[in-house]
C-alpha cells in the first residue's frame, strides 16, 4: 500500500457514501410500502464501461447483482454513441432489471468536464405498474402491466413528454408512479453532484484508476474468502409447497478456485401464475447467500460479483422467459438463499444455519363492503410477517424475523389506522422452532379479521406448510404453518379467497429448523426455554 | 478549577424578570461529573471530578464545595441547580432497574421481543437482536381492546385484572408497566387498571402508556413504557436523595433536571418520567451551540461533539436544535441502526458514531484501514498513555502526526508516549500494510475524519438537508484536532471553537429554558378532517405542557412569567411513511382548516422535496405542543472579522492533509490569545482540555467572547 493507495482509500469511502445518500433520498419520497419498509431499492455508482463501483446497502437482497448487470443492457440498447450530457434513461424490464415489472430503473450518465466518466443508477418499487394489479393471477407478463424497454426518459436535458403520457396512463397512480419516476432521477442526481465536487477535491478526471483500485482489492479478497469452501461440486434439493404444485428446488454449485457456479436443472417447471423467477433475480438470493455466509464484509460491486454465476435449463421456475408471468417471483425466489446454503453446508458444517421459514406470510388484501346494497370504498390492505430463522451452529434462530428478505413489519396500529381491518393477535408461536442443540426460530400466531361491514378479498401465497424448515445436522424440523378460520374451518394456503365479514383469519407462520443434535441442548438454555413459555412441553 | 472569564463576563443569560445570584450545572458523565457555577455578573467558574458511580450524588457535593471554597461563593447564594445525568441511561444499558412486569391487551405479549421483524445487519447470519427489557416470563396479558377511533371493542376484564394484580404482588414486582394498544388515542383502561393496582398495592411503582408516550405505534410505545417503568423506583430515589443532601450543605434552592427535548423540568416531573432523563447530557451540548449560535447570529449550524468514544453530530436551525419525536437507546451492534432500544419521547435529533479519540484502528479483508467503532476507553486508553493498551488509536495517530504534544497534552496525570504510539500503529496498521508508522497514521486519521465527514453528510440528507452554507461549532476534548479538517471535507467556510468547550454540557444546562413538548398521535385526513377532534388534541397537550413548565417557573418566573407555545403537526401523503412537521398558526380550526392546513403542507413539501404531488390525500399523524418560558435572546457577539497577526516561538513539524507534507506550525497557548488576535495557519492552539488545529489554508481570529473562528484563506474573510 502506498500514498495513493490510502487516497484511493479514502475515495473509495466517499463513493459508498454518495451512494447511500443517494438511496436515502430515494427512501424519503417514495410512495411505494415495500420501498420504505422493505428497503426494496438501490442505488449504485459505475464506470463508464458499465461496472458498478459501489452499492448501497439496502433491505433486500433482490438487487444484489440485478442492479450490477443492468448497466450494461443500458449501454448495449441506448448505444455507446447517443449517450448524451442530461441524459436519464428508463426500464422496467423483468429480465433486464429485477425481475418484475414493478421495479423501475432509472440510469443517469455523468459528464466530467465535458467527457463521460460513469453513471449513477437506481431502482425503487413502484405503487402499481397497470395491468391487473400486483398478485400472482396473470398468466403472461402482458397481463402484469405496461413494459418500459430501455429508453431515454430525458434527452439532453430534454423531458420526453411522450414516454411520461404513455406511463401515466398505463398505471392507476399515476402522479404517484410519475412522481416516484422523477425521485429516481433527482436522487442519481444528487449522486452525480457529490461525485462531481469530488472530482474537483481530490483532481480526478476519470473513475478508471479508482474503478480498477476497487475491483483489484475486492477480487483478491472474495477469491481469499472463498477459499473456505474446498473446490469441488455441492448438491442439494429442497421441496416447498409451491402455489399450484409442489416444487422442487435442485442445485448444484460448482466451486472453481475463482468462482462459485450454481446450476438449477433438475428444478420444477414454471407455474401458470406469476409466481416464476427470471434467472437474474435467483442469481440474486444465490449471491446474497454466498456472500452472507462467506464474506459478510465485503462490499458489492463489479468484483464481488463477478465470481458468482448461475444457469439453468429453460422451463424450470428458476429461470422464466418473456413472456411468463413473474409479478410475486419473491414468493419462489426467496427460497434460493437456503437452497443454496444448503449446498455448500456440508463444507462448512460451522457455519452454514438450518433451513428457516424462508418465504414472507405477508397478508395483501382488498378490504370490500360485504353489503351490496351499502357500497362502500374498497380499501388496500398491507401487511408483511416473518415465521422463524433456522438455528445457526452457534445460536438459536431468530424469532419472528426475516431471512432472506429485509422486510420490516408495520406497526398494528398504524394498519389498523388505514383500514377495516382488526388484528386480534400478533403473538409468539410457542413450540414452534426446530428442536436442536440450536433451537430453531420460533413463528408467530396472527389473527386477523374485517370489520366496520368490509369482507377481505386476497391471494393466499402461504408457503411452508405442507413443507416445513429442515433440521442440520440432527436438529428437527420447524413447525410447518397452518391456516384457518376462527370457527375451526380450514382455509386454503394458496389462491384468491374470501375471509366473510363476521369471521376471523388465523395464520400459524412456520418456524425454524434446529441444528445439532436436540439432547446436547445446554441444560440452562432449555429451563430458560421452559421459563419462557418458547417451549412448552 | 478552570474560569472562564472571556466574554462570557456579562453575558448572564437570564429569564425575563429574575435576577439570579448564582446558577449551578451539575452534569454526571460516564467518567466525570462536571460542575459550573454562573456568579451574578455571569462569570462562569467549572471543574471536573471523577464520577461517583454507585451514588452519583456525593461526586456532585463534592464538586459544589470544592467550586464554593474555590470561588468563595457561598453556597446559601445558590438559587438554582440544574441538573443532567446518564444515570437512567446507564441503568438501562446495564439493566440495572427495577423488577419489572408489563401489562398489555391479550394477543400483544410479544410486541417488544418481535420488534420489527427485521434484522438490524443484513450482512450476519450470526446477527444477536436486542434483548428485550422485559422477559416474556414479566410480560402479562389483559382482556381488553380499543379500536384505532379509541371507542372500547372488548370491556376491560375487571375480574382478571384483579386475580392479575394479586398475582403481580405475590411475585413482588417493583415496578409496573402497562401499554395496551390504541391507548395514545384512550388511556380509559390503562387508567383503570392502574388504580385497581393501586388499591392493592400501593407502594408499587407503575407507569402508563398513555402518559409517559401517547404516541401511535406500539413497538416504540411499549418499550417506552417499559424503560420508564424499569428505571423509575431507582430515579426516584435517587433525585429525592439528592435534593435532600444538597439542602443538608446548604444548598436549599430549587433544583431541577434537564430533559432529552433540551428543557428543564422539575424533581417531580422527572422522578415519575425519568425516561425523559435519557440523552440529557449530549442534549447540554446542543443546548450550548445553539446558544452560541444565537449569540452568533448564525441560523445554519452544524454541531459536532467528539470525545473518547464517539462524535456526536446535530443540525441547529433558528438556534434551535432539531428535535426527533423517537430515538434509540443502547445501541448493541457497532451503532446500527435497529440494534438498540427505540424510545418515543421528544428529543434532540443527533447523530452519533464510533468515532473518538480512543477508537482503535485495524486493517480489514480488503487491506483497507477501519477505524472504530471499537474504543480502547479510558483504561487501558491510546497505546500512548503507556497503561497497557497495544491498539492503535485516533489519539495515537494525532500524536504521530504532531497535532498532539507530550508537553502540551491536557490531562495532568498522563504522560503520552509517542514511541509507543509508533509501535502500536506500526504493528496494526502500518505492517499489514507495508507502510511506515507517519503514513499509517495519515491513513487513520484521514479514515476516521471521512467516517465524521460522511455520518454528518447523510445526517443532514435524512433531515432533508444540504449542509452547504452552514456554519461548524465545534466541542468535546477532540473535535477540535479535526474540525478544521471537516469543514475542508465538508465544504464549509467557517468553523468557531467556543471557550470552556470541554464542558460545554453543563454551561448548556444553564442556558436551558423552563420548556416540555407534549405529543399525542391522532390520525385524520385532509379529506375527513377532524377539526373538532384535532381542536381537542391541541388543546389538551397545550394544558398538559404548561403545566409541566408552571412547576418550574411557578418558583421560579414568579407572575411575571411568560410563555411562548408552539404548535406543530406531522403530516404526508397517504401511504408515505416518512412525515414533516408543518407549523400550526394560533387559533383553532374551523371547518376550512382543511384547506389550510394541505396548503402548508405543500409548501413543506415543495421545500423538502422540490416537488409536490396535486390531489392526494394528506394524512395528519401526531400533534405537538411545546410551552417554553421566554429568554431574553443572548447578546449578540460583535464579530472580529480582521485581526491583527500574531505570532509565536514556539515551533512544531505537523502533518497537514491538505498539503500532502509535514508543515511548520506555530503553537499557541489559548490562554495567551486576545480577541482581535489573528493566527495564521498552520498553528496548533493549545489548552488544558484540547487543541485546535490549523492547516497551512487555515486562519483564526479571536473573537470577544474568546471562541476562536476559523475560515479557509480563499473562501472569504478573514
Amino acid at each position: 500500500m502506498s500514498t495513493s493507495d490510502l487516497r484511493n482509500q479514502v475515495m473509495w469511502n466517499r463513493l459508498i457514501s454518495v451512494v447511500e445518500e443517494q438511496a436515502l433520498t430515494l427512501v424519503r419520497t417514495a410512495f411505494s410500502t415495500s420501498v420504505r419498509e422493505a428497503g426494496d431499492l438501490s442505488a449504485g455508482v459505475f464506470d463508464k464501461k458499465g461496472r458498478m463501483i459501489a452499492q448501497a446497502v439496502t433491505g433486500t437482497p433482490g438487487h444484489v447483482n440485478t442492479m450490477a448487470a443492468a448497466l450494461s443492457h443500458f449501454i448495449n440498447d441506448i448505444g455507446p454513441e447517443r449517450i448524451f450530457e442530461g441524459d436519464v434513461y428508463i426500464t422496467n424490464d423483468p429480465w433486464k432489471g429485477t425481475g418484475h415489472l414493478h421495479d423501475i430503473t432509472v440510469a443517469t450518465p455523468v459528464f466530467y468536464n465535458n467527457s463521460h466518466v460513469g453513471f449513477f443508477a437506481s431502482t425503487a418499487h413502484v405503487v402499481d405498474i397497470g395491468g391487473r394489479g400486483y398478485g400472482p393471477e396473470a398468466r403472461e407478463v402482458y397481463e402484469e402491466g405496461i413494459r418500459i424497454p430501455i429508453l431515454k426518459w430525458v434527452e439532453r436535458g430534454n423531458l420526453n413528454r411522450d414516454l411520461v403520457t404513455v406511463v401515466a396512463q398505463n398505471v392507476r397512480e399515476s402522479d404517484q408512479v410519475v412522481g416516484d419516476i422523477f425521485g429516481l432521477a433527482a436522487c442519481n442526481e444528487t449522486g452525480r453532484r457529490r461525485l462531481c465536487a469530488m472530482f474537483d477535491e481530490f483532481g480526478l478526471s476519470d473513475l478508471e484508476g479508482l474503478a480498477e483500485f476497487v475491483f483489484d482489492r475486492t477480487r483478491a479478497a472474495t477469491i481469499a474468502a472463498l477459499r473456505s469452501v474446498p473446490e469441488g461440486v455441492y448438491t442439494n434439493q429442497m421441496t416447498v409447497d409451491g402455489y399450484d404444485h409442489t416444487l422442487t428446488l435442485c442445485v448444484s454449485v460448482t466451486v472453481t478456485a475463482d468462482g462459485m457456479h450454481a446450476d438449477f436443472t433438475g428444478t420444477s417447471p414454471l407455474s401458470k401464475f406469476g409466481v416464476n423467477v427470471p434467472l437474474t433475480y435467483a442469481q440474486a438470493y444465490f449471491t446474497y447467500g454466498m456472500l452472507v455466509a462467506l464474506a459478510p464484509e465485503l462490499p458489492n460491486n463489479f468484483a464481488s460479483l463477478e465470481p458468482f454465476t448461475v444457469s439453468a435449463p429453460p422451463g424450470v421456475i428458476l429461470n422464466a422467459q418473456h413472456p411468463d408471468p413473474v409479478a410475486v417471483r419473491h414468493v419462489i425466489g426467496h427460497f434460493v438463499t437456503d437452497l443454496c446454503l444448503g449446498a455448500i453446508a456440508a463444507a462448512l458444517p460451522d457455519r452454514i444455519p438450518a433451513e428457516g421459514s424462508g418465504a414472507l406470510w405477508n397478508f395483501q388484501a382488498s378490504a370490500r363492503s360485504a353489503d351490496v346494497d351499502d357500497p362502500k370504498p374498497p380499501v388496500e390492505l398491507l401487511m408483511f410477517n416473518s415465521g422463524g430463522t433456522g438455528a445457526r451452529p452457534g445460536l438459536d434462530g431468530l424469532t419472528v424475523t426475516a431471512f432472506p428478505s429485509g422486510v420490516r413489519t408495520m406497526s398494528v396500529e398504524a394498519t389498523e389506522q388505514v383500514g377495516p381491518i382488526i388484528i386480534w393477535r400478533k403473538e409468539i408461536r410457542n413450540d414452534s422452532g426446530g428442536a436442536g442443540r440450536q433451537r430453531g426460530g420460533l413463528g408467530q400466531i396472527i389473527e386477523v379479521g374485517p370489520t366496520d361491514g368490509y369482507l377481505f378479498e386476497f391471494s393466499a401465497m402461504f408457503d411452508r406448510v405442507a413443507n416445513p424448515a429442515r433440521g442440520r445436522h440432527g436438529g428437527s424440523d420447524g413447525a410447518g404453518g397452518a391456516v384457518y378460520l376462527d370457527d375451526g374451518s380450514p382455509f386454503p394456503t394458496k389462491g384468491k379467497e374470501t375471509v366473510p365479514a363476521d369471521r376471523r383469519l388465523i395464520l400459524e407462520l412456520p418456524g425454524g429448523g434446529g441444528f445439532g443434535d436436540p439432547a446436547e441442548r445446554d441444560p440452562a438454555a432449555i429451563a430458560n426455554d421452559l421459563l419462557q413459555e418458547y417451549v412448552t412441553s | 478549577m478552570t474560569a472562564i472569564p472571556a466574554g462570557r463576563r456579562g453575558a448572564a443569560h437570564r429569564a425575563r424578570g429574575t435576577a439570579h445570584r448564582a446558577r449551578i450545572g451539575a452534569d454526571v458523565g460516564g467518567t466525570f461529573t462536571d460542575i459550573v457555577v454562573q456568579t451574578v455578573d455571569g462569570t462562569l467558574h467549572s471543574t471536573k471530578v471523577l464520577t461517583t458511580y454507585d451514588a452519583p450524588e456525593q461526586g456532585i457535593l463534592a464538586g459544589i464545595e470544592q467550586l464554593g471554597r474555590s470561588t468563595g461563593i457561598d453556597l446559601r447564594d445558590v438559587d438554582q441547580i440544574i441538573h443532567g445525568t446518564t444515570l437512567a441511561t446507564n441503568a438501562l444499558i446495564e439493566r440495572r432497574g427495577a423488577k419489572t412486569a408489563l401489562v398489555t391487551t391479550a394477543g400483544f405479549r410479544d410486541v417488544i421481543e418481535t420488534r420489527t421483524e427485521s434484522r438490524f445487519e443484513q450482512y450476519d447470519l450470526n446477527i444477536v437482536l436486542p434483548e428485550p427489557l422485559i422477559e416474556r416470563k414479566d410480560r402479562y396479558v389483559i382482556t381488553e381492546r380499543l379500536n384505532a377511533r379509541g371507542e372500547v371493542l372488548v370491556d376491560f376484564d375487571e375480574s382478571g385484572a384483579r386475580s392479575l394484580i394479586e398475582h403481580l404482588g405475590a411475585q413482588g414486582y417493583e415496578s409496573v408497566a402497562v401499554g395496551f394498544l390504541h391507548s395514545y388515542r384512550n388511556g380509559v383502561h390503562e387508567r383503570r387498571f392502574r388504580s385497581l393496582l393501586k388499591e392493592v398495592l400501593s407502594d408499587v411503582s407503575v407507569s402508563i402508556s398513555s402518559e409517559v408516550s401517547p404516541q401511535m405505534r406500539e413497538y416504540e410505545r411499549f418499550n417506552t413504557v417499559c424503560a420508564n417503568a424499569y428505571v423509575q423506583p431507582l430515579m426516584a430515589s435517587y433525585l429525592l436523595r439528592l435534593r435532600d443532601q444538597l439542602g443538608a450543605i446548604g444548598v436549599g434552592c430549587p433544583l431541577y433536571l434537564i430533559h432529552s427535548g433540551g428543557g428543564l423540568m422539575s424533581v417531580d416531573s422527572a422522578a415519575e418520567f425519568p425516561v425523559r432523563l435519557i440523552e440529557s447530557g449530549p442534549a447540554g451540548g446542543a443546548i450550548f451551540a445553539a446558544d452560541l449560535a444565537a449569540r452568533y447570529g448564525r441560523d445554519r449550524v452544524l454541531s459536532y461533539d467528539m470525545g473518547g468514544t464517539t462524535a456526536k453530530i446535530s443540525l441547529i436551525e433558528d438556534f434551535t436544535p432539531r428535535t426527533a419525536k423517537v430515538f434509540e437507546v443502547d445501541r448493541r451492534s457497532r451503532f446500527k441502526k435497529g440494534s438498540g432500544m427505540p424510545i418515543s419521547i421528544p428529543v434532540i435529533e443527533m447523530i452519533e458514531i464510533g468515532a473518538g479519540g480512543g477508537s482503535i484502528a485495524r486493517v480489514d479483508s480488503l487491506g483497507q484501514i477501519r477505524v472504530g467503532p471499537h474504543s480502547s476507553g479510558s483504561e487501558p486508553g491510546p497505546a500512548a498513555y503507556a497503561r497497557g493498551g497495544s491498539d492503535p488509536t485516533v489519539t495515537d495517530a494525532n500524536l504521530a502526526l504532531g497535532r498532539l504534544h507530550p508537553d502540551t497534552f491536557g490531562a495532568a496525570d498522563i504522560d503520552l508516549k509517542p514511541t509507543l504510539a509508533h509501535q502500536a500503529i506500526s504493528d496494526a496498521v502500518g505492517g499489514p500494510l507495508g507502510l511506515d508508522a507517519d503514513t499509517a497514521a495519515i491513513g487513520i486519521s484521514e479514515v476516521v475524519d471521512e467516517n465524521m465527514t460522511n455520518a454528518a453528510r447523510v445526517h443532514a440528507v435524512e433531515g432533508g438537508r444540504d449542509l452547504a452554507g452552514f456554519t461548524m461549532i465545534a466541542f468535546g476534548g477532540a473535535a477540535p484536532l479535526h474540525a478544521s479538517r471537516l469543514i475542508d471535507k465538508l465544504g464549509l467556510d467557517e468553523l468557531i471553537v467556543p471557550s470552556g468547550a470541554g464542558v460545554g454540557s453543563a454551561i448548556g444546562f444553564l442556558r436551558a429554558p423552563f420548556a416540555y413538548e407534549a405529543i399525542r398521535s391522532f390520525y385524520t385526513t385532509t379529506d375527513d378532517f377532524d377539526y373538532v377532534g384535532a381542536n381537542e388534541v391541541l388543546a389538551e397537550l397545550t394544558a398538559e405542557a404548561e403545566s409541566f413548565v408552571r412547576i418550574g417557573t411557578a418558583t421560579d418566573l414568579s407572575d411575571e412569567s411568560e410563555t411562548i407555545v408552539e404548535r406543530q403537526v406531522s403530516m404526508r401523503y397517504a401511504g408515505q411513511g416518512w412525515e414533516i412537521p408543518v407549523r400550526l398558526d394560533d387559533g383553532e380550526f374551523d371547518e376550512f382548516a382543511a384547506d389550510l392546513l394541505a396548503g402548508k403542507f405543500t409548501k413543506a413539501y415543495l421545500e423538502f422535496f422540490g416537488r409536490a404531488i396535486e390531489d392526494l390525500t394528506i394524512e395528519a399523524v401526531s400533534w405537538a405542543v411545546r410551552v417554553s418560558s421566554r429568554q431574553e435572546p443572548p447578546p449578540l457577539v460583535e464579530t472580529i472579522p480582521q485581526g491583527s497577526p500574531v505570532t509565536s516561538e514556539t515551533l512544531r513539524e505537523m502533518y497537514d492533509p491538505a498539503l500532502d507534507t509535514r508543515v511548520t506550525a506555530g503553537v499557541f497557548e489559548r490562554a495567551q490569545l486576545n480577541p482581535g488576535d489573528l493566527v495564521i495557519g498552520p498553528a496548533l492552539i493549545v489548552e488544558t482540555q484540547t487543541t485546535t488545529v490549523l492547516g497551512s489554508h487555515h486562519r483564526c481570529v479571536v473573537q470577544p467572547d474568546e471562541s476562536l473562528r476559523i475560515s479557509r484563506a480563499g473562501r472569504g474573510s478573514p
